[in-house]
């Protein structure tokens, strides 16, 4: 067995899967809420959809202390540009800015974000700025270790022009899925949805969420499952 | 309309008793005593037109140029001192090209204006700095469609349907 004993102040992972999808009128983003150390969960209902501004929102993956790191940057650029341009900003240079700090310091960074958001010159867009630094404007993104089980998926489930509950539906399924498969996802489903009327937040609970291939039921407690009367004392 | 400074206008950090700065109104008639420079806004765009001065018969037609594009999107037409427009344009240029590095889109047009702007307004707040003479008509087509925008010698930036600087501008306003 083994006995090494996990760091607790080792630097914490947020193992993740996040998904930024497109719709017909915005964007819905959603993730899991797993931050690990090794194999301590170190928070297991994390927010890991954070706000830049009020209508662009970023998605964190990899190490946790770089993702904010680079968000809490980001939002400070984001809201000193916002004042100047007299408007809000646009999700693209919310996205670029992003990518900038990862590009710049890639040697020193390891995180994998998905920017999403929507504004009036474009409406609901989605920006992948993976490991390196590249940003790529996509209708769908994912990210993550969990991404990796959901490739497939997308390629099936994804359509152009879906309605704001199928991008929804799509999200949270595609989540609980690689929550499944992923030792480093778990917890809740946590979604952000934003369009012209502004950002709804979405919590689903491990127990709303679908159950997949032999997985099983949720237990409320463990005492349920002993099912006995109480003990019969012990006879010294 | 000839205003003697008296003392109050040999430097640009000296303001007169009634509350002037005297070398930045001598910067502007540099501007008004120029060839004149006229700009409109359309449905569809700017169009941007500069009296050509033929300084003389020798010179190549095409050379000296006062119309100048500042990048993919806009551009600026110059009065005055046409050494001090250079200047601006090229700063503009470049407030152009870094604002697209770092925010990865064109630079909206009024944002191009405020710092122009600002920048003729800084030659106008030390000593050892003289204001530009000249003023520039600046165009341009982003997002929000076509914007004409004016910047005078003080600093001050406006926009405009249409706008005229130089010793015509009378006449063209009307």
């Amino acid at each position: 067995m083994d006995l090494k004993m996990e760091d607790f102040n080792a630097p914490h992972s947020m193992g993740t899967t996040i998904i930024g999808v497109t719709y017909n009128g915005g964007v819905v983003l959603g993730a899991d809420s797993r931050t690990s150390t090794g194999v301590y969960v170190a928070n297991r209902a994390s927010d890991k959809i954070t706000q830049l501004t009020d209508n662009v929102y970023l998605c964190r993956s990899g190490s946790a202390a770089d993702s904010q790191t680079v968000s809490d940057y980001v939002r400070y650029f984001l809201h000193q540009h916002t004042i100047q341009l007299g408007q809000p900003a646009t999700v693209k240079v919310a996205a670029n800015l992003v990518r900038l700090l990862s590009y710049n310091n890639k040697n020193f960074l390891q995180t994998g974000m998905i920017v999403g958001g929507w504004d009036k010159y474009e409406g609901g867009k989605i920006y992948g700025v993976p490991l390196g630094g590249t940003i790529i404007e996509q209708p769908f993104a994912i990210g993550g270790s969990g991404s990796s089980y959901l490739y497939g998926f997308f390629d099936q489930a994804w359509k152009e022009g879906m309605t704001k509950e199928e991008a929804e539906q799509l999200v949270v399924k595609a989540v609980s899925l690689a929550i499944a498969r992923d030792g480093a996802s778990g917890g809740v489903v946590r979604t952000v949805t934003i369009n012209s009327e502004g950002v709804s937040r979405k919590f689903y609970p491990g127990d709303t969420l679908p159950l997949w291939h032999e997985e099983l039921e949720p237990q409320n407690s463990l005492l349920d499952m002993m099912n006995v009367a109480s003990p019969e004392p012990m006879n010294m | 309309m000839s205003s003697i400074g008296t003392g109050y206008d040999l430097s640009v950090t000296t303001f007169s008793p009634d509350g002037r700065v005297f070398q930045i109104e001598y910067a502007a008639k540099a501007v008004d005593n120029s060839g004149t420079v006229i700009g409109i806004k359309c449905k569809d765009g700017i169009v941007m037109g500069v009296e050509k001065l033929i300084a003389s018969k020798m010179m190549l037609p095409g050379s000296n140029r006062r119309i100048h594009s500042v990048h993919r999107h806009s551009g600026m037409a110059v009065a005055g001192l046409a050494a001090d427009g250079r200047q601006i344009v090229t700063r503009a240029k470049s407030e152009a090209t870094n604002y697209e590095s770092v925010y990865g889109e064109p630079i909206p047009v009024k944002e191009l204006a405020q710092r122009v702007a600002s920048y003729v307004h800084l030659c106008t707040l030390y000593w050892w700095l003289r204001p530009f003479g000249c003023g520039v008509i600046l165009g341009g087509y982003d997002r929000d469609g076509p914007q004409l925008y004016m910047i005078e010698p003080s600093g001050i930036s406006y926009r405009y349907f249409g706008a005229a600087i130089g010793k015509g501008r009378q006449a063209a306003k009307t």
